[in-house]
């Protein structure tokens, strides 16, 4: 009973996620950040002369380089806050969990601390990437003999 | 058109990421790890090459593209080495982000203080 009254409680005082204005900021963001790919594409295209592939090293550098950056000025998680998914799906998600967690564990030390903590939110995506990727090429591999 | 495509297909993979956050209990580290894995799926059948000519850049930004450019990269060298090129050439398209991401936030953490 306690633990039933306990809960309804709880219930009422959660803030309530509208989770269609969260998609709706989510798909408008995450949209914006495509289009800033794309832009900085075409813009390292034509200013650096270099191939598409390049340009897209460039943009991700780019892109990460803000990411960590704004994530140290600290108005990253401001925006984040708002925009959800629109922003820690993209490049700057991988950036910001990097950035935050050499930051957060920064007091603890150089080699124990930033070193030893940088990849704690950012190793499971490298993890699982590589092995997924491991299954799949091998599949792709194997079923199509590898042709691109 | 293709900022139109860019707009529309990293929008979309942003609203399907909150659509999973606000009707599961999954966190951001569940679902950026289930988009690698999503990406390195769909370039299983080349589908997120001809993703990536359709939409350009908007391709190229979310997380999905690092699953595939582990793919591709491992691909690429196995057409030369076979089997063994999937071990050498894994990380030959990610290196470029994982290299700065580390460099970057390595040498931002040594002049910023960490906020509360």
């Amino acid at each position: 009973m306690e633990q039933k009254k306990y809960n309804e409680i709880v219930k009422k005082h959660t803030p309530k996620e509208d989770s269609l204005k969260n998609g709706f900021w989510a798909f408008i963001s995450g949209g914006i950040m495509g289009m800033i790919g794309q832009f900085l594409i075409t813009f390292y295209v034509r200013i650096l002369d270099v191939t598409t592939t390049e340009a897209t090293s460039f943009m991700i550098i780019t892109l990460i380089f803000l990411g960590c950056l704004f994530t140290c000025l600290g108005f990253f998680d401001n925006i984040v806050n708002f925009c959800k998914a629109g922003l820690f799906v993209p490049i700057t998600g991988f950036a910001h969990a990097m950035m935050s967690a050499a930051l957060e564990y920064k007091k603890e030390g150089m080699v124990t601390g930033i070193g030893a903590s940088m990849f704690k939110l950012t190793g499971s995506v490298i993890i699982f990437g590589v092995v997924s990727a491991y299954i799949f090429g091998m599949l792709r591999y194997l079923l199509f003999g590898g042709n691109i | 058109m293709i900022y139109l495509n860019s707009f529309l297909f990293c929008g979309g993979i942003c609203l399907l990421g909150q659509i999973i956050m606000d009707h599961t209990k999954l966190t951001a580290g569940h679902i950026t790890t289930l988009f690698v894995i999503l990406g390195a799926f769909l370039d299983t059948f080349g589908l997120y090459d001809k993703i990536l000519l359709w939409a350009g850049g908007g391709a190229s930004v979310p997380i999905t593209s690092f699953g595939h450019s582990l793919v591709h990269g491992a691909l690429t060298k196995a057409q030369n080495d076979g089997l063994l090129g999937l071990f050498l050439g894994m990380f030959d398209l990610t290196s470029a982000g994982i290299v700065a991401a580390i460099i970057i936030s390595f040498f931002l953490s040594l002049i910023f203080k960490p906020r509360d």
